[in-house]
């Protein structure tokens, strides 16, 4: 059935935008928390742009490098032939885009709130900066981490405007949930977009019921 | 004093509001995205000679602009690429009964980017491997889609190319692509294809067995139906096909 191909579609994309941006954003994130560098606010306020930017001109940017006769499209063409554009994972990358702002943010803020002392603890107690890295501060900073990235997950599973001008919409390659109702909607094809609508619905109330649990202001002693 | 401040920029808000609201002299007026630059002219032309009157222009694939209208959206008149759009208008009440109006005609062609090297003269070349995309309006809403899978359809092509056809929401859309090189080629209006000369190139005419024509119609919610039906009279007066015939539509 069209409804849940498209479903199972959106789950992979917003699923693999997530991971790329779970290892970028958290990288990202730590960074921009811990290291002094001129330029640090500037670099922060242009990852951050996906956010306050239209969908539309974010699909354009993308259309433009990763296209055919883009810069990086064509690099990509001629050295890989890979071609990004209407396919699914020319979707995950414009998702990874969009929801960037709303993984590294919050993952800069938990490395931040993360208490200086304990690290300096685990230093005294000769833990190597790897070390101290994977078992301390990650650890401290992961329930705040998590949240931004399940908000970055349900964001990607909305994502419509950059998605249908980069990947445009083919059913069942590129036709994500989110664009199948746009579809469904402008054929008149009201059955179909009510199931899709509630399944959407259903779908980021879960998932925005766990980010829920997991932000940091529920967090059990802190 | 702040708070004199604040009520005087929620009053402009507001009177900002209000403003932008539909106003006596509106005219809205829905058109298929073929139309879009030859409804533009029109519209121009047809401010300058009725004063105080705003035609406002809405385009985007038929379909998308019956659904639009069915679901209330205060429209004037609508212009549809095909008949079975208008017929469907129609049949649910949403033109004026038996006033609709052909007024221009339109070729389905293939065309290809500027710089393409493939050998496309035939419905029958849009099988070879090397053409791997080609952008097709969505036909479930889309007349240009629609008259895309009828000419494959009777040439029993459809289920071959129907892998290969990245779909399109609109006509426009389909265009862009092409020049754009983001496929191998694309379905789209002769009027189209006039219009990105410098992109695209014309690969042939695609041979069909119904005229595609354009019906124009007042709306049967029209809130100026008298605007409405002279807007209307000068899309098929001379001055109104003198433009259309400019964008190479030809005469209905």
């Amino acid at each position: 059935m069209n409804a849940w191909s498209a479903l199972a579609l959106s789950l992979k994309v917003a699923g693999c935008a997530t991971l790329i941006d779970i290892v970028l954003g958290v990288a990202v994130g730590f960074l921009l928390a811990r290291k002094r560098f001129p330029g640090r606010e500037l670099l922060d306020t242009l990852l951050t742009l996906p956010m306050v930017m239209p969908p539309t001109v974010l699909g354009y940017y993308l259309l433009v490098l990763v296209g055919r006769h883009g810069w990086l499209g064509a690099w990509l063409q001629d050295s890989f032939g890979i071609n990004l554009i209407f396919t699914w994972q020319g979707a995950v990358i414009a998702a990874a885009v969009v929801i960037f702002p709303l993984v590294f943010k919050p993952a800069r803020a938990a490395f931040e709130a993360v208490d200086g002392q304990l690290e300096q603890a685990a230093r005294v107690l000769g833990i190597s900066e790897a070390a101290l890295f994977f078992r301390v501060t990650l650890p401290l900073a992961w329930r705040g981490i998590l949240a931004g990235v399940l908000l970055g997950f349900a964001r990607a599973l909305g994502e419509f405007g950059a998605t249908l001008m980069v990947a445009g919409s083919i059913p069942g390659r590129t036709q994500t949930l989110s664009i199948a109702v746009y579809e469904a909607v402008q054929a008149g094809q009201d059955d179909t977009a009510n199931l899709m609508v509630l399944l959407t619905s259903f779908v980021c109330v879960a998932v925005l019921l766990t980010a829920g649990r997991l932000a940091p202001g529920r967090l059990a002693g802190r | 004093m702040q708070n004199s401040l604040a009520k005087k920029l929620a009053a402009a808000a507001a009177m900002t509001l209000v403003a932008g609201l539909a106003q006596a002299g509106d005219l809205h007026v829905s058109a298929a995205a073929s139309l879009t630059n030859a409804f533009q002219d029109i519209a121009q032309a047809y401010e300058a000679r009725h004063a105080g009157v705003k035609v406002l222009l809405n385009f985007g694939a038929s379909g998308a602009l019956l659904q639009q209208m069915a679901k209330g959206a205060p429209v004037d008149v609508f212009a549809s690429a095909d008949m079975e759009t208008m017929d469907m208008a129609e049949k649910q009440k949403l033109v004026a009964a038996g006033e609709r109006r052909n007024f221009a005609r339109n070729s389905l062609v293939v065309i290809v980017p500027r710089d393409s090297k493939l050998a496309v003269a035939r419905l029958q070349n849009l099988g070879q491997p090397a053409l791997q995309k080609l952008a097709i309006g969505n036909p479930a809403s889309v007349p240009a889609g629609r008259y895309t899978r009828h000419a494959l359809e009777a040439a029993k092509l459809w289920p071959g190319i129907e892998a290969k056809a990245i779909t399109t929401q609109n006509v426009r859309q389909a265009l862009d692509y092409v020049a754009r090189g983001e496929v191998d080629a694309g379905f789209v209006y002769g009027t189209d294809a006039a219009l990105m000369k410098d992109k695209v190139k014309l690969a042939f005419e695609v041979p069909l067995d119904v005229a595609i024509g354009y019906p124009i119609a007042r709306t049967a919610g029209a809130a100026n139906p008298a605007e409405a039906k002279s807007f209307i009279g000068f899309v098929l007066s001379p001055a109104g096909q003198a433009v259309l015939a400019r964008y190479g539509f030809k005469k209905p």
